[in-house]
């Protein structure tokens, strides 16, 4: 940058900061001087950003929602639901934009020793848009939605685990576990845990779509939008708007022209094919945040061929994921490593070497295993992701460098999760963003886990499992989480192309903190909370 | 008129009977998809537990036949049941979107028809000049293009350069009649470029054909003006193809607008029928596409009941 731009630069942030020029103008006069719009908008964010402003409706444009939508917490699918949940329900705690763990309805939590017996104390001041303080037995009511024989719950196996939950008073609930779990508090961000309303029989009445949450909601049509207003007296910070509408935007184009012609202030996703136009917008802010949900192509390591690890490990580096990236994703994904940890969760381990592209590698491996001329079936469906077909294709070209013949068998969409996925040895799975490792790994990594998607069985990673779970130090735990990130990468069955960027987009005058959260597009799913409207 | 009730009752009579059938095919064509609601309500948090305590709840273990039986038993007594999914009485879940489609489907018809039939007319005086060609040319460039094709064009140019329609047609209980009209016009008229083309051709097409009949060439020899010809002679003995296809299309207009639906954001029954079919809600399929049959019933018995009324010779049979 030459040093009239710099001194150019340096006098509009000034100016800024006086507050004597729009958020508009700053764009535009640092994009005469040179700056990206993404970098201004960086600039904006860290050095002349004024203070939150209250006011104004929040129109907030989400990209999947179904008619067949419901306020159950334990069937909640849809980003529009769980959207709505972070905005008009309550968690016990939540994930802050720099990716730490904070408070939401529990003001602070402790473990014994051993981690198994998590204490929660509630923030005295929560209460439900009904006017009713939110107490313990609400906690407890709401949890036990998601135990027992009869629940529906999609979020049961998260809670297999817990022995017991009780009311200790008014405002502590205390969770008993059958072993040591370091990660309750983050599993209680948990999109499903949202806390509802006790009934006296102890079930929750999630129907009424009460909550205790920042926003309430007025009226809505699932599927279609919700409105809510402002629920004074919220406990906890935030919560600029007086009024936040949630609109259903399914389709893309639809979703990308409300943001264009201002018909909405937010989008939660933005087309990876149309980013790098909407980012010349000057109206438009467009976020980019790596996020720790994945794309995954699990092999079933006790079906042959993939029983054999030289022929997993064949297959890992026969795929050239710069290009994937490149071509599917348009840039916006982290490179994988073959081990589901992403930079975006807690202990991400940085010093594992990168597995690359090298089909010398593979056809020597092939070689070892007397497997020359492979030829695999990949099965996938354009259902799991976008180009999700396409990139199994490109992957299958790579491949065929090394001799190896990959298949690529084109699923029906309906039932994909049903039908193909844990049923056919090789598939390509999309996998949202866990808060932790353990999480994810007990979920699809662990010997025994229903959705162990690569039946992937290796003793010292499942002990490790085990340990690093109940261990409260972090640095052991760190180190635990290293030596299972290798195991995954050189002995598990799941090549692991990338983890998937959350792209979404607001209009200029939507003011945001400078960290935004990776567990959720729009800022954890909390944007309703956490932005503003800049004047 | 007696013979025109009994008509009409029969075709009702018959129409039950098509309703019935069309319920039996429904039902059978859900079983058949791959999955059940648990499945699909579970998606990938599906376990075998939680799946087989969804299928608990909802009675789905018991024969196809028994559970297709309840339903009927309830549908004859217009209890429609309720969503698999939500639990929601499937009325109150369709109900509303039911009403907004029909709102754009008259929104759209009342612009469409009488502007169909008014350029076929036109284009029919004035067959074979360059304007006749020009009108042929743009109405079936128009029901040519795919859909949401026409709608992203006026998105573009009403919406997006031109700011004066809104781009998505998200519509809320206490907008004003006008806001509605203004909110909803570019769906309305996407609608309406799809369907004129049919309904202009066709009248078009039965006014010529009738310029051939010795009895409009008597009009002429009589000196009467080209347009009186038409409009007076012409179209009354052509309206029954006309009815026909007029009829047809109002039925697209309610059943057939999902795409438009989607790229407008338009809160219709499409979206609610192809949302259901994903989830498998077995209840709320049934009705939409009863619906959606009934529709085609009674606005194919109206264009005969029309086409009757406007030929005399068809009221009098021998």
């Amino acid at each position: 940058m030459t040093k009239k731009n710099q001194e150019l630069i340096e006098r509009i942030v000034e100016g800024a900061k006086k507050g004597q020029i729009s958020r508009r103008d700053f764009m535009n006069y640092s994009a005469a001087a040179g700056l990206t719009v993404a970098g201004a908008t960086g600039l904006w964010t860290k050095q002349a950003k004024a203070a939150p402003q209250a006011g104004g409706t929040f129109r907030w444009g989400i990209h999947d929602g179904n008619t067949g939508d419901t306020h159950d917490p334990g069937t909640y699918v849809t980003r529009t639901m769980i959207f709505l949940a972070h905005t008009h329900r309550s968690y016990l705690t939540m994930i802050n934009g720099d990716g730490s763990l904070g408070p939401d309805l529990a003001d602070s939590w402790e473990a014994n020793e051993e981690a198994s017996q998590w204490t929660f104390t509630l923030n005295s001041n929560a209460s439900f848009h009904s006017g009713r303080p939110v107490t313990a037995n609400d906690v407890v009511a709401s949890f036990n939605h998601h135990r027992g024989d009869a629940s529906t719950s999609a979020a049961k196996a998260l809670l297999s685990d817990v022995t017991d939950i009780t009311a200790d008073g008014e405002n502590t609930v205390v969770f008993s576990l059958s072993g040591g779990n370091a990660d309750l508090p983050w599993l209680m961000t948990d999109y499903h845990f949202a806390i509802c309303p006790a009934n006296d029989d102890g079930t929750i009445d999630w129907k009424s779509g009460d909550g205790s949450g920042p926003y309430a909601i007025d009226s809505g049509e699932f599927g279609v939008q919700f409105s809510l207003t402002k629920h004074e007296g919220w406990h906890g910070e935030g919560a600029w708007f007086d009024k936040v509408e949630i609109l259903t935007l399914n389709d893309p184009n639809a979703r990308q022209t409300a943001l264009v012609t201002g018909d909405v202030d937010a989008v939660s996703q933005v087309d990876v094919k149309t980013m790098a136009l909407l980012e010349r917008d000057p109206n438009i802010q467009v976020f980019n945040i790596p996020s720790a949900g994945a794309i995954t192509l699990p092999m079933h390591c006790d079906t042959a061929p993939f029983d054999n690890v030289d022929v997993r490990n064949a297959l890992k580096l026969s795929i050239n994921r710069d290009e994937v990236i490149e071509k599917i994703m348009y840039g916006a994904a982290t490179k994988g490593n073959d081990f589901h940890h992403s930079p975006a969760q807690p202990y991400w381990p940085d010093d594992i070497p990168q597995r690359d592209y090298d089909p010398d590698q593979a056809k020597s491996l092939l070689q070892k295993a007397g497997m020359e001329n492979l030829t695999v079936n990949l099965s996938t469906a354009d259902s799991v992701t976008a180009g999700a077909v396409d990139m199994a294709v490109l992957y299958a070209e790579h491949a065929k460098a090394a001799g190896i013949t990959i298949n690529v068998v084109r699923e029906p969409n309906d039932g994909y999760y049903s039908d193909v996925w844990l049923v056919k040895p090789w598939t390509l799975v999309s996998w949202g963003a866990r808060p932790t490792p353990d999480v994810m790994y007990t979920l699809a990594y662990k010997n025994d886990a229903a959705w162990n998607e690569s039946r992937w069985q290796n003793e010292r990673f499942n002990e490790l499992l085990l340990q690093a779970k109940a261990e409260l130090d972090e640095s052991l735990r760190a180190e635990m989480y290293r030596e299972m990130a290798m195991l995954a990468r050189d002995d598990g069955g799941t090549v692991i192309p990338f983890f998937n960027n959350f792209v979404y987009g607001a209009r200029a005058n939507v003011g945001t903190p400078d960290e935004l959260a990776a567990s959720w597009e729009s800022d954890g799913a909390r944007a309703a909370s956490r932005w503003w409207f800049e004047s | 008129m007696g013979d025109l009730t009994r008509l009409v009752l029969k075709r009702l009579g018959y129409g039950l009977l098509t309703l019935l059938v069309v319920s039996i095919l429904i039902f059978f064509a859900v079983e058949l998809l791959p999955g059940d609601v648990a499945e699909a309500v579970l998606g990938q948090g599906a376990t075998p537990e939680t799946v087989q305590a969804m299928r608990d709840q909802l009675g789905l273990d018991r024969p196809a036949v028994i559970r297709y039986l309840e339903w009927l038993g309830g549908a004859v007594t217009g209890d429609f049941g309720v969503s698999a999914v939500s639990g929601d009485p499937v009325m109150r879940v369709i109900g509303a979107r039911f009403v907004n489609t029909l709102f754009l489907a008259a929104y759209a018809a009342v612009i469409a028809v009488p502007f169909a039939i008014f350029l076929g007319v036109l284009v029919a005086l004035l067959r074979n000049s360059v304007f006749d060609r020009v009108a042929n040319v743009m109405t079936l460039t128009s029901i040519s293009s795919p859909e949401f094709f026409l709608g992203y064009i006026l998105i573009l140019y009403l919406a997006v350069k031109l700011p004066l329609f809104p781009a998505i047609a998200s519509l809320s209980g206490d907008m004003s009649f006008g806001d509605l009209l203004h909110r909803a016009f570019l769906p309305a008229l996407t609608l309406v470029l799809v369907v004129t083309a049919h309904m202009m051709r066709m009248t078009r097409a039965a006014i010529i054909n009738l310029l051939a009949s010795p009895y409009i060439e008597m009009a002429r020899l009589k000196g009467v003006k080209p347009w009186r010809v038409i409009v007076k002679h012409a179209l009354p003995n052509a309206w029954a193809p006309i009815i026909n296809v007029v009829a047809l299309n109002l039925a697209y207009l309610i059943t057939g607008v999902v795409l438009v639906e989607v790229v407008f954001v338009y809160p219709g029954i499409g979206q609610a029928l192809v949302d259901a079919v994903a989830k498998r809600d077995f209840p709320v399929v049934q009705a939409a596409s009863l619906i959606f049959a009934a529709t085609f019933i009674l606005l194919n018995l109206a264009a005969d009941v029309g086409a009757i009324l406007t030929n005399p010779r068809l009221r009098h049979p021998k």
